[in-house]
Parts: C-alpha cells; structure tokens; sequence
C-alpha cells in the first residue's frame, strides 16, 4: 500500500518491530522548514517504492521520548528499521536522487 | 514534420526545447527579485530553485533556515525567514517565472546558446538552453573541517538552529563564531538550551551592534574569546568540544552536548571554477557597477559575488540589477542580429 503512515509514540514500537519489510521513520516537526521540503519527495518515494519499503513519520513534537531514543538530534532524521533494528540513518534534507541512492540496498 | 511527430520527439528528448531568453540559477533574494524583474518583461525566466538541503544551499536560500528577518525593509515587526522566501516566489511565479526544482550541476558557456545541466543528466542532452544566464547560488555554512563532524553531524553538531534547537532543551551547547549569524543562533538557542557558550577566535565580535547588545544582555549567553575549536569529543553523540586559546596555546575540553557553527560561509561557485572569473576565495567577479561577469550574457549577483554585504536587501537589490543587465544585453544582441 502506497502513502505515509502517521507514526506516535504509541504504535512506533509495534510498527517498526513487527514489520517484515524495511520500516522508514521520517522524524520531522512542523517547525522545521527542511523537513517541509522534503516531505513531496517521501511522498512520491512512498508511492514509487510503497512495494520495497513501509514509509512512516513520526512528529518529535509529540513523541519526543522516542526521538531521544533513536539519538535523533537533528531534524530531520530518516531511519530505515529492518527487523526493528536501525538499519540505515539519513540526516538532512536531500534531494530525490540522493535519497534514491542512499536507499538502493532496500529498494 | 507534423506536430504529433514534433510533441512526440519532444517527449523521448531527442529535439531539445527552444532556448530561453534567461535562465536563473538559484532562487534566494538574488535568484527570486531576478525571477520578478525578468518575469515582468517578458523574458519568460526559467529559474532552477535547487534542491532540499539542511545547509542553506536550497531553494529560497539561506533565509530558509533562519527565524526572524528584523532588517528586512518593509516589515516593521520583522517577519519570519521562510514566510518572507514564499512572498518572493509567489511574487515571481504571478509574473510567470517558471520553476524547477533542480540544482544545475555542469554548465557550458562556450557558445549560444548556453547550456545547462541538472543532476542525473550525464548525457550529451542539457536539461536546458539559455540566451542569458543569471547566477545566484548563494553561499553556504562554512563547517570547521575537522574530522569528527561526519560522524557528529546530526548527533549534536548542527548546521541549522531552527531545526534542531529542540533537541536540546536543558542542556549546555556551544556555537562557534563571532559574526551575526552566530548571535542570532545563540539567541535562539537560549529558548532551549540552559547555557549557551560562544567560542569566538578573536576577543571581540564581529556581529552588528544590536546583535552583541542583545547577546550580551543574555544571562544564558556566556563567552569564551580568543579560543578555537580543534575537535569535537564523542563516540555516539557530542560530549564535549576540545578548545585552544590562541594566544597561549593552552587546550582544554568542554563538556557539551551539542555544537552550532556559524564561522562565516563560503560562496556556491565550485562549477563555474575555470569558467568564470572568481577571486581566490572563490566569490565572482563582476565588473564594477554591474553583474556582468567576464563571460557575455552570464551575470552574477546575491552572496555568490558578494563577500562584503551579504545581507538579503543587497542580494535582492543585485538580483533586478542582473535582470536589467540581461535584459539590456538581450536587446542589444537582438539589435545587432545575432538574439
């Protein structure tokens, strides 16, 4: 299924531990103008690369603990979980390109 | 041939698109009142944003990452950085500019019409063909150059306050510098951040007057002058910056848990390197009075020809007189018959 999925701190242990596929986490704030930038381009990878990889995002607004868990210190963050194990971590802003290319090995 | 077959060589890339009269790289204060002046003439100005970046090289630039623009004529009660970026692109796109939001990677001046190439493009098809082209990409956050900030990048050592302030609430930061970007980081960092340590090379600051009465007028601001930075401590995450005084030699550690580095910027120029005149420091040359560089029909403006103003209204104010030149330069090249 193709989209985004609205992670909290309720349903990030669930979702990122149980899933078969490779889970993205992109922690992002509302405040954060980088993280706005890039939030069109994870919503076309979502849609191009749903099949590969399950696209979530997690508001450290509202789920500051789990930031502080996952060492998140910037903004935004992007973590790739296989098997609930944080797998690939990708700090700022990219382009489409450069995304694509630090994802290859789960795509 | 007929138009089908024209529309449908035009979509596999094998004819290229007519060239534009102006293509703008870069879409700051410089980039965007170019976009505005070119649009209301008529040239039809393609203007390539960039990409997302954390560093400020992106599209709508350096204000980007910033929070309150309080010297921006027009705003009284100042106005926020991105807010301010959206008005100069919606003003240009009314006029039509139009957008992509690419960054151009390699470039030939050689002949005209110009060409341009985006990232990913390796072939010998340019992403576009220009007539005139408006460089304004900007400049970008200098890092100190030390080894341990690839590895600390996001793990407590920031290029951008705006974004990552947060992550610090309650705890003790430094930020390295002494000119305005540096005050206004500290000031914001205050929010969050319980101390805030200014580590500054020299033993007075560079920042504009009303930003050191505000710094020092800050019981969270302290400062550490004539010291620099040479390595950040830290396996994991920052947990600390080693320092030495530059007079004694002296080093010691600090304990911390996140570093801001704001020592000065460097200009976005690196691809036109042996294609257009630059001062060693890599800022570009252009003629006195006006944004011609020395290659005809290329002009330059905003941060990345200017390494003495560099503030938003001085880009912006460079930015129309790159439109007017390119726009008198296409006239003239039209008059003598070879537009």
């Amino acid at each position: 299924m193709a989209g985004i999925t609205t992670l909290s701190s309720a349903t990030f242990d669930e979702t990122v531990g149980a899933a078969a596929k490779p889970v993205l986490v992109d922690f992002w704030a509302e405040w954060c103008g980088p993280c706005k930038m890039i939030a069109p381009v994870l919503d076309e990878l979502a849609n191009e690369h749903g099949d590969s990889i399950t696209f979530t995002k997690l508001n450290v607004d509202e789920a500051p603990e789990v930031a502080r868990r996952q060492g998140v210190m910037s903004i935004p963050t992007l973590i790739v979980f296989k098997g609930g194990q944080p797998s690939k971590r990708i700090v700022g802003a990219k382009s489409k390109a450069a995304l694509l290319e630090d994802l290859a090995e789960f795509l | 041939m007929g138009e089908a077959a024209t529309a449908r060589r035009l979509l596999t890339g094998t004819v290229s698109p007519a060239p534009h009269d102006v293509v703008i790289l870069g879409s700051g204060p410089a980039g965007l009142t170019a976009a505005i002046y070119c649009a209301r003439a008529n040239l039809a100005p393609l203007v390539f944003e960039g990409e997302p970046s954390s560093t400020g090289d992106q599209p709508g630039g350096q204000l980007m990452i910033t929070t309150d623009v309080e010297n921006y004529p027009g705003f009284p009660d100042g106005i926020m950085g991105p807010e301010l970026m959206a008005a100069f692109r919606a003003q240009a796109a009314r006029f039509g500019a139009e957008f992509r939001t690419e960054k151009v990677v390699r470039v030939d001046f050689s002949e005209q019409p110009y060409r341009l190439w985006v990232r990913g493009e390796a072939g010998a098809d340019s992403a576009a063909r220009a007539r005139a082209v408006i460089v304004s990409t900007g400049a970008r956050s200098l890092m100190l150059g030390l080894p341990a900030e690839e590895r600390l990048i996001g793990r407590g050592l920031s290029t951008c306050a705006t974004c990552d302030g947060f992550f610090f609430r309650g705890r003790e930061i430094a930020v390295v510098g002494g000119g305005d970007s540096a005050m206004e980081e500290a000031l914001f960092l205050t929010k969050f951040a319980t101390k805030v340590t200014v580590i500054h090379r020299r033993d007075q600051l560079r920042a504009s007057k009303i930003m050191q009465d505000r710094a020092f007028a800050s019981d969270r601001i302290e400062f550490l002058w004539n010291h620099v930075v040479t390595d950040i401590v830290g396996a994991e995450a920052v947990e600390g910056v080693q320092v030495r005084h530059t007079e004694t030699g002296a080093e010691r550690i600090l304990p911390l848990a996140g570093v801001f580095i704001a020592i000065g910027h460097q200009p976005n120029t690196d691809l036109f390197q042996g294609l257009l005149g630059m001062k060693p420091n890599g800022y570009l040359v252009t003629e006195p009075g006006s944004t011609r560089t020395n290659v005809p029909g290329v002009f330059a403006c905003g941060d990345a020809q200017d390494d003495v103003y560099r503030q938003a209204v001085t880009a912006a104010g460079s930015g129309c007189m790159a439109a007017i030149d390119a726009e008198r330069w296409l006239e003239a090249q039209h008059d003598s018959g070879h537009g």
